[in-house]
């Protein structure tokens, strides 16, 4: 079967320390935390009262979408999720208003829950025999596909559009499954991504399954720890990552600029055997998929220059870890460097994956390894494994030529995905 | 309430519903919601109610359907207006 090779071409993200691309690249080069205390969250008892959302103007998205759709426009996730993309396709080099249909362009976004603000909101009314009030436009925020039918809506999308969701492998996941459709040749372009507003409701059972951060409330900054042997528990966070993926090709042809090549790809599950749960990773479905991905991606383990890892800040850390020694073969100093965007951002679930991809393919552009903040003690568990060298605290500048980057989310499912510096001359993967 | 005043305030209920904000300023009865304001026709709901709640009204379902034109709205909004609560 032929097989296309495919880049990336656009990037757009609004995340909790940064919202646009100039602004997330200084903060992840500088260690920039976005986790704040919210007093909302002392003031309901919850264990962790720290949280990360992204400063977000909503007024901005008048120069996104028209007055009329704005008005009446309510759910956070979907405001996050247009601004991420348009961004995206916009850096690509696309206009976004257009008259006619782009056949060859799809979209895959994904979110873990629709905007349960909105919810609230429905239930409320009918609850008070009010729903004659609602109107024309909960249905179109509260409906799963809510984010991509505005994206695809604004754009003229006309290929596969379509809404996931797998917790937290959602945004990785989305990225995925973009990739297999252009990879063979199923669609040329696709807007991927996903969004995440992590409301009380959400938070609150996370809070309650009692894997938050709770013991930092005072210093927020210092709160999300992955790899730290301090580290508590997550920090939930809000916000949105997209990537424009196009086939080489098509990309060439209308002189694109070309950002990075997604050389290769892996999402599957563990089947919640040996060891994997609802809530845990097997470790046996985590190593076949990132085995997978680099065999997709014709690549071996040596290769790979940096470990972009999912790591939460949980007890679950050094389990993932060991999971990496064993897929890569590698280990001690001789194993890649590993970050964790997490420790400036915390865990934003669903767009966890996508905000950590546009996050390593900057770093691949810009060739800097962003720093672990919050690792003044790590694990001993974890550097008896990789050592601390590869756990770097500062900004590392050096070249930077194929990063892993892999999510895991409940439901024991993996995504993997091995991104490289964009070369036109190697041909290794044109046909396969 | 006359006609007139009704159209006037129309206008506003109608804003938020249209791109269209030339053609607002110089509506008539005859303007048609959807073919010339261009609004959405899953709108005309959202005009509807609020309609009910600046002019105080329920508007039934075979009332709404007749709300096509500016001059229909009017109709139906002085209808109701006038019918004891």
């Amino acid at each position: 079967m032929s097989s296309r090779r495919v880049v990336i071409t656009g990037l757009g993200v609004v995340s909790p320390n940064g919202v646009g691309i100039p602004d997330f690249l200084h903060s992840i080069q500088n260690g920039v935390s976005g986790i704040e205390f919210i007093p909302q969250y002392e003031e309901l008892r919850f264990n962790c009262q720290v949280g990360a959302s992204p400063d977000f103007e909503w007024e901005q998205l008048r120069n996104y979408i028209t007055e009329t759709c704005l008005y009446g426009l309510k759910s956070k996730a979907i405001g996050y999720g247009i601004v991420a993309a348009l961004d995206a396709w916009k850096d690509a080099g696309n206009d976004i208003v257009g008259a006619e249909t782009h056949w060859e362009t799809g979209c895959v976004f994904g979110s873990s829950v629709a905007d349960t603000e909105m919810i609230k909101n429905a239930i409320t009314r009918v609850d008070a025999k009010e729903s004659k009030k609602l109107g024309s436009r909960v249905v179109e925020q509260i409906m799963n596909s809510g984010i991509t039918a505005y994206i695809s809506g604004r754009l003229g999308l006309g290929n596969r559009v379509i809404s996931s969701s797998s917790a937290c492998a959602t945004g990785t996941q989305a990225i995925i499954m973009g990739y297999e459709y252009i990879k063979h040749g199923l669609a040329k372009r696709m807007v991927v991504g996903s969004s995440e507003y992590v409301d009380a409701y959400i938070f609150g059972a996370f809070d309650s399954m009692r894997v938050l951060s709770r013991n930092f409330n005072d210093q927020p900054h210092k709160a999300s720890r992955p790899m730290s042997i301090s580290a508590g528990g997550f920090v939930p966070g809000s916000g949105a990552g997209a990537l424009v993926l196009e086939d080489l090709e098509f990309a060439l042809a209308r002189n694109a600029t070309i950002y990075a090549e997604l050389l290769g790809a892996s999402h599957n599950s563990g089947g919640q055997r040996d060891g994997g749960t609802m809530t845990a990773p097997s470790s046996q479905g985590v190593v076949r998929c990132i085995r997978e991905a680099l065999e997709d991606a014709n690549t071996s383990a040596q290769e790979i220059d940096l470990v972009s890892g999912h790591l939460t800040a949980t007890s679950a850390d050094k389990l993932e870890i060991q999971n990496w020694v064993e897929a890569l073969g590698r280990k001690g100093a001789d194993f890649p460097l590993v970050n964790s965007l997490k420790s400036m951002i915390g865990h934003c679930l669903s767009a966890a994956g996508s905000i950590e991809t546009v996050a390593a393919v900057l770093q691949i552009k810009h060739q800097f390894v962003h720093p672990n903040i919050n690792l003044e003690d790590p694990n001993p568990e974890i550097i008896d494994l990789i050592s601390e060298a590869n756990l770097p605290v500062k900004i590392v500048n050096r070249d930077i030529n194929i990063v892993a980057k892999a999510n895991f989310g409940f439901g024991d499912i993996n995504a993997c995905l091995i991104i490289s510096k964009f070369n036109n001359h190697g041909q290794k993967d044109s046909i396969s | 309430m006359d006609r007139k005043t009704v159209l006037v305030e129309l206008k506003n209920v109608v804003a938020p519903y249209t791109e269209n904000k030339e053609m607002l300023d110089s509506i008539t009865e005859d303007t048609d919601l959807i073919k010339d304001l261009k609004i959405n026709s899953a709108n005309i709901v959202d005009i509807i109610i609020d309609a009910e709640s600046k002019y105080n009204i329920e508007i039934d379902f075979d009332s709404a359907e007749k709300m096509h034109k500016v001059g229909s709205c009017i109709d139906v909004i002085i209808n109701k207006m006038n019918q004891p609560a």
